[in-house]
């Protein structure tokens, strides 16, 4: 049978192969041929894997992943032929529940950027428009699965990375709770942020795998069980639900007037559902997030990038001593981005500024947790636009660090606070996708997945990209 | 808050990043912009608040003490790009 990888969700996989009406084996050759006859102009994959090696529905993984035998380099060219000798723990759950590899997907260097235009093997294109970008840091799981390369996929969310790529390529993507997914063999950015979230077609789908890859891994000590099982949602009223719509996040500043119209008429279409609806604020967290954010996230990346020495594995540049090779392979290894945020790191946890910059964002950090407990004490659900505009130029924003950071202030706060996130698309606006987000207390996917599957039924968004239907 | 040329060189030194000029250059001023925008937290007095280090209440989480298998040394050093023997192999300190 022909299969239609652009309209095939991941549910709908599952039941073919179920119903025996296709092979696995058939299923991963038929996204290896959309691969093939797609991903020339897109960029979507780093590599890709032609064998099958799993009966169930196949699956793509961002390139910090890491996969056995399948080379894995984060997007830099530091762990360029860098070949992982064990899988990271969400692998190792996708290969138990059947799921063959497709490939790994491209990404801003170690997940540092918000456009893919940070990779050291050049961007990934946006199905919708390729002369946009798809956003990032997971732009190329978000493009994978918009354009039919790929049933569904993990991308990893730091300050927004499945959000806002999700958001600017029409797809739905889960930043789960703090603690819910292991991050067991995931290159790190910033531990006390990273999160591996699903990144899939429909709502449905982001629930089913989110139910594989979550919970405690005693290889993580920062993972927990969840505290209900992961529910498959079904209902398509709000009936009862308190839904807030945080002022800040929805005035902000740099919002496109498409972009605000849409999240408007999501909100409209709570309260037709049944949806109790009210204005509720969060003051200083969107004022002061994206500040708080920027210090925190570099400091910890100076740390954890402090291993790529050129000693164990990726890259190493000769140097005439030790201190010399480490300096050359550094320099060599690691692009602007990355550099930019290690000296950012190294600086605001150096002697004599270390108070005033990392210790003053911790503290913002705990006001931030407690204005959104605060309006979690109205509210089940809170709903703002995702990404404040649509998917932008592929060099718009490539110059100017500070523009493209912009790109997920509405993202950052919920994340610093460790809660979960999901966005979904709300419609096109001037033929290019816009999203919204879904943020809930700590451990309230199952709420995210009731309100958004709701939504997305109410909404009716087609998420195959008109120029490629 | 302006970073200066001499502070960048200082702090690539701490990271051990070897810059070239032109990256110094254009590392001082967009360091410049990017800090001046995150000074921002200092317009709040917190000096009541206490710092979060981690999103999640987890205190205490033990593991079983049972010896398990570690990497094999083969393994270990599958993607080194020196070795002699079982060992890194690296140029003289």
């Amino acid at each position: 049978m022909t299969v239609d990888t652009l309209r095939l969700t991941a549910e709908e996989a599952a039941a073919l192969l179920e119903r025996k009406e296709l092979s696995a084996a058939e299923l991963h050759r038929a996204y290896l041929d959309a691969i093939a006859e797609r991903d020339g102009e897109l960029n979507a994959y780093l590599r890709t894997v032609e064998e099958a090696d799993g009966e169930g529905v196949p699956i793509a993984f961002k390139d910090l992943i890491s996969t056995r035998g399948v080379e894995t380099t984060a997007g830099s060219k530091i762990l360029s032929g860098y070949v992982p000798v064990a899988d990271a723990t969400v692998a190792t759950r996708c290969r138990e529940a059947g799921m063959s590899l497709l490939g790994k997907t491209n990404m801003d260097e170690f997940a540092m950027g918000s456009s893919t235009e940070n990779s050291a093997f050049g961007p990934t294109r946006n199905p919708w428009d390729p002369e946009c970008v798809p956003g990032g840091s997971s732009g190329g799981s978000a493009a994978a699965v918009a354009a039919g390369l790929a049933p569904w996929a993990l991308g990893s969310d730091t300050g927004g990375s499945v959000k806002q790529p999700a958001s600017l390529c029409g797809i739905v993507g889960l930043r789960p709770t703090y603690g819910t997914v292991s991050r067991s063999g995931i290159v790190a950015f910033a531990s006390s942020l990273d999160q591996i979230g699903p990144m899939t077609k429909t709502v449905r789908d982001n629930a089913l795998l989110y139910r594989v890859v979550a919970g405690r891994d005693p290889a993580d000590t920062t993972t927990v069980e969840l505290p209900q099982p992961d529910e498959l949602p079904e209902r398509e009223d709000l009936n009862g639900v308190r839904i807030g719509v945080p002022r800040e996040l929805n005035e902000a500043e740099g919002i496109e007037r498409g972009v605000k119209e849409l999240t408007e008429r999501t909100i409209e279409l709570c309260r037709e559902l049944g949806a109790e609806v009210g204005e509720t604020t969060l003051p200083r967290s969107v004022e002061y997030g994206l500040a708080c954010y920027y210090l925190v996230a570099p400091s910890e990346a100076s740390s954890n990038l402090a291993r790529y020495d050129g000693v164990r594995y990726g890259l190493r540049v000769p140097g005439a001593g030790v201190r010399e090779m480490y300096d050359r392979t550094r320099d060599a290894g690691f692009g602007d981005e990355p550099k930019r945020r290690i000296m950012l790191g190294t600086y605001a946890l150096s002697a004599g500024y270390y108070e005033a910059y990392y210790g003053q964002a911790q503290k913002v950090r705990t006001v931030i947790a407690q204005e959104h407990a605060a309006a979690f004490r109205d509210f089940d659900v809170l709903v703002s636009p995702t990404s404040p505009t649509v998917a932008f130029k592929i060099g718009e924003k490539a110059e100017n660090p500070l523009a493209m950071y912009l790109s997920d202030v509405l993202t950052i706060p919920s994340n610093m606070a460790g809660l979960p996130g999901l966005s979904i698309p709300s419609g096109l606006s001037d033929g290019l996708p816009a999203g919204f987000q879904l943020i809930g207390p700590q451990f309230a996917e199952n709420m995210l997945f009731h309100v958004g599957h709701a939504l997305e039924r109410a909404i009716g968004f087609d998420y195959v990209p008109a120029r490629l239907a | 808050m302006a970073i200066t040329r001499d502070e960048v060189l200082h702090v690539a030194r701490l990271a051990r990043l070897e810059l070239t000029d032109q990256e110094v250059e254009r590392f001082t001023e967009q360091l410049s912009a990017i800090l001046e925008a995150v000074d921002k937290v200092s317009e709040l007095d917190l000096s009541d608040v206490e710092p979060t280090a981690h999103p999640l209440d987890l205190v205490n989480v033990w593991a079983d003490d049972e010896p398990r298998p570690s990497l094999p040394v083969e393994e270990a050093l599958a993607n080194a790009p020196d070795r002699e023997g079982n060992f890194f192999k690296v140029p003289p300190a």
